[in-house]
C-alpha cells in the first residue's frame, strides 16, 4: 500500500481520507520554530465535491489514492448508465448516477467533460463552465413584467429546471454556468 | 507562456531595504562594541532538535550538515573569550517551505556575556526600533503562563494533555490528526492556533519562561512561584515568531544529556540520530562565560517592518527560483 507522509503534501496530491478519495486543495505549513510541525490541509472529497479542512501532526502518513482524470466526450445516457468515450482512442466507459451527480442535468451529447476515476472506476464527471440548452417548457412571461426583473421557472431539454427571466419563451437557447446551475444569458 | 522565474520576486524597493537593513544592523553593533564573526555553514556535527532537520551535504564521501543556527560555533568563539560577538549568515533547514518558511534564510544571531534574558530582550528591543522607519507600537512582555492564562484561561506549567484538549473543545480549536498524548506539542498547538492569534496585530510582543520540557539550549531557574521554567523567549509579531533568545545553558554534562535525550525521541519518532557536536561540548568542559543568545529572522523582521504578507516578498530569489 502506497503512502505519503505530510512532507510530500502538496496541491494535487491525492490521498484516501474517511473511505473517500481526495484532492489537496491547499497545504498550509503551520511551525514554531522550536516546536512541532503541522500541515492545515484544504481538500477536496472526489466523489462528492465538497471541500473539508484537517490538520495533520507532521510525520503522520495517509494512504495514496489510485485516482485518474481523463478527457472524455459525452454520448448518451440510458437511465442507468451515462456513456463517454476518450476522443483519442474510442474507448467507452459508463459512469453510474452518484458518479454523475449534477452532471446528468447538464448534458445532451457531444460535450468535452473530465472524468474522475478511482481504482479504474468512474466517480464523478466534471461538466464544461458553460453549456447552451434550449428551453423544453416555460409559462409565458407576463408583458411589460421585465423591468422588475423576476424569474419564473424553466424546463430544459435535458429535464433540468432553472430559473429564467419572465421573457424566456419555450424554444429560446440559454446558456447556463453549470458551477451554479443559473441562467446567465440568451445564447 | 513565457518563463519569468529568472527574474527577483522582491520588488528592488524591498531588495534595497534590505541592504538598507543591513548596513544599520551592522552600524548599531557597531556603536555597541559588538563584533561582527563568522563560522562554519557546512559542518561535521548538527543538531539533535527533535522539531528541526537538517540539510545535508557530502565532501569527499563525508556526510557534512549544513547548519540550522549558527548557535554551536558562536558558543565555541565565547569560550575563547570572544565578548560580545554577532553574526549575519544563512541557516538551513529541511522540510520548511510555505508563506512564512523558505529552506534557506538570513539569521542574525548574537551572543552578550553577563547578561541575562531581560537585558537582551532590551537590546532586541532597541535594535528593532533602530531598524524601524515608523514608530513601532510598544512592546509587550509575558511570561508563558501570563499569555496562556490570559488567553486560553489554561496553566501550561500545570496543565496535563487531556487538559489541553479540552481547552482546544471549549475554544473550538480543532484536534490534529495524530496529536495524542503529548502535552508540549499540544501546547504548540494552542499556542500558534488559540494564543498567538490573539496577540494584537503589527505589535511586537515577548514571551518568556517557557515550560522546563521546551527548554532547548537555554538554563533552567524557578520563577517567582517557585515553578522550574525556562530562561527562553520568543518575540512575535501579531502572531508571527520573529526571534528565539536564551540564558544559556553552559553546563557540559546537562548539554551532553540534552542532546542524547533530543536524539533518543529522534529515534523513537523513527527520524535519525545526529551527529553531537563534541566541539561544543569541549568549549563547554573549557568553560563558556555566563550569556545570554539570541537568533533573530532577518526576513520575517523585513516582512514586519514593510508589511508583507509572505516571506517570497522578502526574498530574491526564494525557493522556487533558487
Amino acid at each position: 500500500m502506497a503512502t505519503y507522509s505530510t512532507n510530500q503534501f502538496k496541491n494535487g496530491l491525492k490521498f484516501i481520507w474517511d473511505g473517500d478519495p481526495c484532492s489537496i486543495t491547499e497545504n498550509i505549513l503551520v511551525k514554531p520554530g522550536k516546536g512541532q510541525a503541522f500541515n492545515r490541509v484544504k481538500m477536496r472529497n472526489l466523489k462528492t465535491g465538497r471541500t473539508l479542512e484537517r490538520t495533520f501532526k507532521s510525520t503522520e502518513t495517509v494512504e495514496a489514492a489510485d485516482v485518474e482524470e481523463m478527457n472524455v466526450d459525452f454520448l448518451y445516457g440510458d437511465g442507468e448508465s451515462w456513456h463517454f468515450m476518450e476522443p483519442d482512442t474510442f474507448e467507452q466507459h459508463a459512469a453510474d448516477k452518484i458518479a454523475m451527480g449534477d452532471a446528468v442535468n447538464w448534458l445532451k451529447g457531444q460535450e468535452p467533460c473530465v472524468m474522475t476515476l478511482w481504482n479504474g472506476s468512474p466517480i464523478s464527471i466534471t461538466t464544461p463552465n458553460f453549456v447552451e440548452l434550449a428551453v423544453a417548457q416555460t409559462d409565458p412571461g407576463l408583458k411589460g413584467d421585465t423591468a422588475q426583473g423576476g424569474t419564473k421557472p424553466a424546463t430544459l431539454e435535458t429535464g433540468a429546471e432553472v430559473k429564467v427571466p419572465l421573457f424566456i419563451e419555450e424554444g429560446n437557447i440559454l446558456k447556463i454556468d453549470t458551477r451554479t446551475g443559473e441562467y446567465v444569458s440568451r445564447a | 507562456m513565457e518563463n519569468n522565474n529568472w527574474q527577483a520576486s522582491a520588488s528592488l524597493e524591498l531588495i534595497k531595504r534590505r541592504a538598507r537593513m543591513l548596513k544599520d544592523i551592522r552600524a548599531f553593533f557597531d556603536t555597541r562594541e559588538v563584533m561582527e564573526v563568522e563560522t562554519p555553514l557546512l559542518a561535521s556535527s548538527g543538531n539533535t532538535d527533535p522539531h528541526i532537520e537538517s540539510l545535508q551535504s557530502i565532501f569527499r564521501g563525508q556526510h557534512y550538515y549544513l547548519n540550522t543556527s549558527p548557535e554551536f560555533a558562536m558558543k565555541r568563539l565565547l569560550a575563547v573569550n570572544a565578548g560580545a560577538i554577532y553574526q549575519i549568515c544563512k541557516a538551513f533547514r529541511d522540510d520548511e517551505l510555505g508563506n512564512m518558511h523558505n529552506p534557506e534564510f538570513t539569521m542574525l544571531e548574537w551572543y552578550r556575556p553577563e547578561f541575562d534574558m531581560f537585558q537582551l530582550m532590551d537590546e532586541v528591543e532597541a535594535l528593532v526600533l533602530a531598524l524601524a522607519d515608523e514608530n513601532i507600537a510598544a512592546f509587550t512582555r509575558y511570561s508563558y503562563a501570563q499569555v496562556f492564562e490570559k488567553y486560553a484561561n489554561l496553566n501550561p506549567y500545570l496543565a496535563t494533555a487531556n487538559d489541553c484538549r479540552e481547552c482546544a473543545v471549549q475554544h473550538g480549536i480543532e484536534q490534529p490528526v495524530g496529536l495524542d498524548e503529548n502535552k508540549d506539542e499540544w501546547l504548540d498547538w494552542l499556542l500558534t492556533q488559540l494564543v498567538l492569534p490573539c496577540l494584537p496585530s503589527q505589535q511586537l510582543t515577548f514571551v518568556y519562561d517557557y515550560p522546563e520540557s521546551q527548554c532547548a539550549l537555554a538554563r533552567l531557574s524557578k520563577n517567582k512561584d517557585g515553578v522550574v521554567v525556562a530562561s527562553r523567549f520568543e518575540l512575535f509579531y501579531g502572531e508571527t515568531e520573529l526571534a528565539n533568545g536564551f540564558h544559556e545553558l553552559v553546563v557540559a554534562g546537562e548539554q551532553r544529556q540534552r542532546f542524547e535525550n533530543e536524539n533518543k525521541i529522534r529515534l523513537d519518532e523513527k527520524k535519525p540520530a545526529v551527529k553531537i557536536d563534541e566541539y561544543l561540548l569541549s568549549a563547554l568542559e573549557h568553560g563558556l562565560p555566563d550569556c545570554s543568545g539570541v537568533a533573530l529572522g532577518l526576513d520575517r523582521l523585513l516582512m514586519a517592518l514593510m508589511n508583507c504578507g509572505s516571506i517570497d516578498e522578502v526574498l530574491a530569489f526564494p525557493w522556487q527560483r533558487a
